[in-house]
């Protein structure tokens, strides 16, 4: 792979549990526990997994809205990982984000213009008169029509909020966006509006992107590479292709089989998986799934080292012998 | 009319009126459909198209004062429920036709015990015993197979996950094994793990308990697994009704083919540009009489000022014949 872009090291976001009178730390819930990742430019990673497996809180501290707890983040070869505030400025120009609920990430009280405009104006970027033009243009380019500068976000629906989202996150011309769920609070048809607009900016501003969803027939839509995730850990990544493919952990493989087909001839064998993801606060000391599903090689799991290996060229799982196949074991070990 | 022995509800040209600042505005504009005994029905449709209006319509949750049922019936087991009292009506809403609604925190009471709010349906509409409703409800959710029922029957809401409130919110829907459930975007909150166990669990439950469903949802992938027949609405209107199979082999209106190529399926090529549909639902205030779909695609041409007829064009299969968006292949 050519020099990556952003560059993740067994990064590790705990958050403390405290309890008692004093509040004494009593414990952590692991987020996101030992993650390593690389985004190359101009490439979507597609990262999935269910509610509570840490993708949100992975997203956020790549951006630096969360402060990691160990590991390093490289983004275009300089260490992020615990640049001060004031040292994080140049950073924000390059890597922006799209949240999940476009109503709650824009500021009810300012106008379009002034929300599109504020990233530029903090960064002191050109004459009032260029960033008004600038902000036109990014109107323009994201399919709103310019006079809706002047209108409050609540007057939109939700998939021109996006788009108003979008526009901000362009406005500093970033190498890389993070979108946390840029599309599941909208309707189909909005939806595939927003996905087209996100894969025409992608070409056209050679942005890399970071997609975070759950849905799993619109990450493989957009993405050149998916990680999976599970409880705060990565346990397989591929390109997108060879992840639906030839699925090889466990979790991945139930994952697929439980996204509905919108076709009613075809009858998928589904894996149902029991419970909820358990709670990152105690984790299990072996493989979190294999625990989850009972599976009967579980017990040798405790103590292993279950990091990803690469399988074939590109294909990465965790090694984790009650999550693949015997056959897969074999090549892994 | 009557109602055929087979359907259990038949919905005929009902109308829901909402009084807003605008005036009075037809939500659900003329909708008719039937379901019959034991089978799923699926409503689809966009955000704003009437089909959560249309299913509490049927059970008379309409916000109030705004919402009004303005016209048409609702037959229920041959009970016209627009003109059910307010009496007869809480006996069937919770009793044979259960409810569930998308945001399972919603349709619980944060300040009470799981185990009361089951047990609660019991003593209402079954007139048992504290210690039998408990009993009662403690054995429902086993039946929606929540682990240790009898300890998470003391749990209150926020001590569960999403999946498990409504597995606790499908409990009380059930309760009384009724015979019709209506379900408002049941899994749309919920991870697709957790849909797939949610959906499974409705299936089974719907065989043992013999009901009839009514899903509403916008994810056509649900739809394709769980239902017999599906309506699809838009703008307040049914524009096409038919069996699963043949709605997805052989859709015939604009919309439902819209609909069914915007999304990605695995099969789609990556980062292929996706089918879009123009614009958005309009808003109902600015909406004239004619065909509503070639308002939203901008198409003025006279034959679309009428409102298109809704007619079956082969058997099972029904469509609004309007001269632009009735498209035979």
């Amino acid at each position: 792979m050519t020099h990556p872009l952003l560059s993740v090291k067994d990064l590790r976001v705990h958050f403390p549990v405290r309890a008692g009178v004093l509040l004494r730390q009593t414990g952590a819930v692991r987020a996101v526990d030992g993650v390593s990742l690389d985004i190359a430019p101009g490439e979507t990673l597609g990262l999935v997994g269910e509610s509570g497996c840490g993708k949100s809180t992975l997203g956020k501290a790549l951006v630096r809205l969360l402060k990691p707890t160990t590991g390093t983040i490289l983004f275009d070869g300089s260490d992020i990982t615990h640049a001060s505030q004031s040292s994080l400025r140049p950073l924000r120009r390059n890597i922006q984000m799209i949240f999940q609920d476009p109503a709650e990430s824009l500021d009810p009280r300012m106008s379009v213009r002034a929300i599109i405009e504020e990233p530029s104006a903090i960064h002191g970027i050109g004459t009032r008169a260029e960033r008004i033009q600038w902000v036109n243009s990014l109107l323009d380019r994201v399919g709103l029509p310019v006079s809706s500068a002047e209108r409050y976000s609540f007057e939109f629906s939700g998939g021109q909020r996006q788009r108003i989202g979008i526009a901000r996150a362009l406005a500093l011309k970033p190498k890389l966006i993070v979108c946390d769920e840029p599309v599941s609070a909208l309707d189909v048809s909005v939806q595939s509006q927003i996905l087209n607009l996100l894969v025409e900016l992608q070409r056209d501003f050679g942005l890399s992107y970071l997609f975070i969803a759950h849905d799993l027939s619109v990450v493989k839509h957009v993405s050149d590479r998916v990680a999976v995730m599970y409880l705060g850990k990565i346990v397989e990544l591929a390109t997108a292709e060879e992840i639906y493919q030839n699925p090889r952990h466990a979790y991945t493989k139930a994952l697929l089989s439980a996204i509905p087909s919108p076709d009613p001839m075809v009858k998928r064998e589904k894996i149902l998986l029991e419970g909820d993801v358990p709670s990152p606060i105690d984790p299990p000391p072996g493989s979190a799934f294999g625990h989850r599903m009972n599976y009967s090689r579980y017990e040798e799991t405790i103590g292993m080292d279950l990091s990803l290996r690469e399988i074939s060229p590109g294909h990465w799982v965790a090694a984790d012998p009650c999550c693949v196949s015997a056959e897969d074991w074999k090549k892994l070990s | 009319m009557s109602q055929s022995p087979e359907n259990i509800l038949e919905v005929e040209q009902l109308i829901t009126s909402f009084e807003t600042d605008h005036g009075l505005l037809r939500a659900v504009d003329h909708v008719s459909f039937s379901v019959p005994a034991g089978k799923t029905v699926g409503i689809v449709g966009e955000s704003g198209c009437g089909k959560s209006v249309t299913a509490m319509s049927i059970v008379r949750l309409l916000p109030q004062p705004a919402g009004k049922i303005l016209g048409g019936h609702v037959y229920f087991k041959g009970q016209d429920l627009t003109h059910a009292s307010d009496l007869e009506i809480r006996k069937i809403r919770g009793g044979d036709i259960g409810v569930i609604f998308q945001e399972p925190m919603a349709a619980l009471n944060p300040v009470h015990r799981i185990g009361r709010q089951v047990a609660e349906v019991f003593r209402i509409h079954k007139k048992l015993s504290k210690k039998d409703a408990w009993a009662a409800a403690t054995e429902m959710l086993e039946l929606v197979r929540i682990p240790a029922p009898e300890k998470r029957m003391m749990d209150y809401p926020h001590h569960l996950s999403g999946g498990m409130r409504q597995r606790v919110v499908i409990a009380m829907a059930l309760a009384c094994r009724p015979s019709l459930l209506i379900a408002d975007e049941p899994t749309t909150a919920l991870d697709v793990t957790v849909q797939a166990q949610i959906l499974d669990l409705m299936g089974r439950l719907q065989s043992e308990i013999g009901m009839a469903t009514i899903l509403i949802t916008h994810d056509l992938g649900v739809i394709a697994e769980t239902c017999d027949e599906v309506v699809v609405m838009y703008a307040g209107r049914v524009v096409e009704q038919a069996s699963a199979e043949e709605l997805f082999s052989n859709p015939l209106h604009a919309y439902t083919k819209g609909l069914l190529h915007s999304i990605p399926t695995l099969e789609t090529p990556s980062k292929s540009v996706l089918n879009t549909i123009p614009g958005m639902v309009a808003a109902l205030a600015d909406l004239s009489h004619g065909c509503r779909f070639c308002q939203r695609m901008g198409r003025t041409a006279p034959v679309t000022r009428e409102r298109p007829k809704f007619a079956e064009v082969s058997p099972g299969h029904s469509v609004e014949i309007c001269p632009e968006c009735y498209q035979p292949t």
